[in-house]
């Protein structure tokens, strides 16, 4: 069964049309590239489903649950977590404290409890499960700087840190290496793999660099006009005269 | 160890303090203790990004709550201070539903709106609450032999409460529960997508600040004898606002600094008797345009010029 499904989703801005009528079946354990020319509403798709913003029409159930009218945190709670195109993270704490709030949903600390210090050992294993995901990213050594003081390409690693630290069964990510260099979009793309095969998540991902999503991804759809134009394995995409012309413009085909 | 030594010499300054200074001083101390607690309690809601204009209305809450106990019903001091608290919490709570759709400067404005209505019930019922005139004769505080209307026995009652109230609120700012106010301050959207029900901790942090506002009116009500509204309107505000952007929220110790620090200008200025407002204003505008992070960020500023000269010191040797 699908993790994720996604019927006839629909999304306006007054009369704008981002997303119409959009269907879209995530199996577990797969990864699913998400394309689309710039405007396409691939951004708009992805908040619609973690909740940033309610669908217009349609329906989004994970994992059997429908959760097209959830908030963001009751779906983030339920395993669909999804990072952002910017960088966004806790610009005043050290990268494991950014990772440690990322356990906010392991961690259930009442009020009585942070005064009186009762939940210790539960924080010791927070902290210790952070510290394994800021190894798992290889950045063990910047785990006491301030995220701010981070370059450019680790703040991105750390968006994806802060969301694994969650521990969802589906991870979103909004365009993950770009900005990036060849050294560090090679990295990202190994560890996108590794959280897919060794941490057993399912993951979708937006992403304008196509060798990337090639690579990367099993199957693939494409969104153009906020509507599905195609969707397949990355080779039947590479090959999809409509993907073409929509990128390249109807003239390239005949020409 | 150095820390925990200073945190020694300060306890042990503030037990023998009341010996060294004249009957006075132990009255303005009083306050300055009351004005550290609701400082205090003001940088909780100030560390998620709200700043709220109706604080010291929660004080008055706490104010007219144990009024009305102790001299109607005739309750005991520490029923009194417990309910005190809890209704400033509940009505807290009661205030900030609405304003969780709101964030910055609608939060800041509608704070006001709803304290003011708050205020001016105790305004328009002269029953329970005196009207304008307020509530005289609240009873002193009696606890077992000792009679709380003298300074000195209040003065330690006060400083108990202090180092309870600052503890607890030292503890939730170290805590997982502070570190998630800060994370709602910094990055909303990221906070909220990774689970964190970002409205459901404005409200608790809102209304636990009100909770301890609440305790320091309690404090406050007993000492004074009679409260009116105007000791909670905007006026009153207004300083709170003043200590605590001189102190600075970026840390827990900011806004003690700044009640301390700007008690200190208060009582050095009383000679200027009613320029002393245009000077609060001016110091005011100073904080804002040239130290936006109060005094609190200058220590830091100060501590690490410190480190790096002693860190060059080192790399030249």
């Amino acid at each position: 069964m699908a993790i994720l499904e996604v019927k006839n989703l629909s999304k306006n801005f007054g009369g704008l049309m981002a997303n119409r009528d959009l269907d879209l079946e995530v199996e577990e354990g797969e990864i699913r590239g998400v394309i689309g020319p710039n405007g396409a509403g691939k951004t708009t798709f992805f908040n619609v489903i973690s909740g940033v913003y309610k669908p217009s029409g349609g329906t989004i159930k994970f994992d059997g649950t429908l959760i097209s009218n959830l908030s963001p945190d009751k779906i983030a709670g339920l395993g669909v977590v999804r990072t952002f195109q910017r960088v966004a993270l806790f610009p005043n704490f050290t990268v494991l404290e950014n990772v440690n709030i990322g356990r906010h949903l392991h961690a259930r600390e009442s009020l009585f409890g942070a005064v009186f210090g009762m939940s210790k050992q539960k924080e010791i294993e927070n902290l210790e499960k952070s510290r394994q995901i800021v190894d798992f990213l290889g950045m063990t050594e910047h785990q006491d700087e301030l995220a701010s003081n981070l370059p450019y390409g680790l703040q991105r690693a750390l968006n994806v840190a802060i969301a694994l630290a969650t521990e969802p069964r589906l991870l979103m990510l909004d365009e993950p290496v770009a900005g990036m260099n060849p050294t560090e979009t090679a990295e990202m793309t190994r560890i996108i793999r590794l959280i897919r095969d060794e941490m057993g998540m399912t993951v979708m991902l937006v992403e304008h660099d196509m060798r990337t999503v090639m690579n990367l991804c099993d199957k693939i759809t494409v969104i153009d006009f906020g509507e599905k134009l195609a969707e397949g394995l990355p080779q039947e995409i590479r090959a999809n005269k409509d993907v073409i012309e929509a990128y390249l413009g109807a003239e390239d085909i005949v020409a | 160890m150095m820390r925990y030594l200073a945190a020694l010499a300060v306890l042990v300054g503030f037990a023998i303090m009341p010996e060294v200074i004249g009957e006075y001083y132990v009255e303005i101390m009083i306050l300055f203790m009351i004005n550290l607690i609701l400082a205090s309690s003001f940088r909780l809601i100030t560390t998620c990004g709200d700043w709220s204009l109706s604080h010291v209305v929660f004080m008055g809450v706490g104010a007219y709550a144990t009024a009305l106990l102790a001299k109607f019903l005739g309750w005991p001091f520490w029923g009194t201070v417990l309910l005190g608290g809890m209704a400033s919490a509940v009505i807290g709570l009661a205030v900030v539903f609405p304003l969780l759709r709101t964030k910055g400067f609608g939060f800041f404005i509608g704070s006001f709106a709803l304290g003011e209505f708050v205020r001016l019930i105790w305004v328009k019922f002269h029953f329970p609450f005196g009207g304008p005139r307020g509530m005289i004769g609240i009873p002193s505080i009696e606890l077992s032999d000792i009679d709380f209307y003298e300074a000195i026995p209040y003065y330690y009652l006060v400083l108990l409460f202090t180092i309870a109230c600052l503890a607890i609120l030292y503890r939730i700012d170290l805590s997982r529960t502070g570190k998630v106010l800060k994370a709602i301050y910094a990055d909303e959207d990221l906070s909220r997508c990774i689970g964190i029900n970002v409205a459901r901790y404005r409200a608790m942090a809102f209304s636990v600040s009100a909770f301890f506002a609440g305790i320091a009116g309690v404090l406050l009500a007993h000492r004074l004898g009679a409260i009116d509204p105007k000791n909670f309107d905007v006026n009153t505000m207004v300083y709170l606002v003043i200590w605590v952007v001189v102190g600075g929220v970026g840390s827990f110790w900011g806004p003690l600094i700044g009640v301390a620090v700007m008690m200190l200008v208060g009582e050095a200025a009383r000679p200027l008797a009613e320029w002393r407002p245009l000077l609060f204003g001016g110091i005011l505008i100073v904080f804002l345009t040239l130290l936006p992070g109060g005094l609190d960020s200058l220590m830091s500023k100060v501590r690490e010029m410190l480190d790096k000269r002693t860190a060059d010191g080192t790399e030249k040797i």
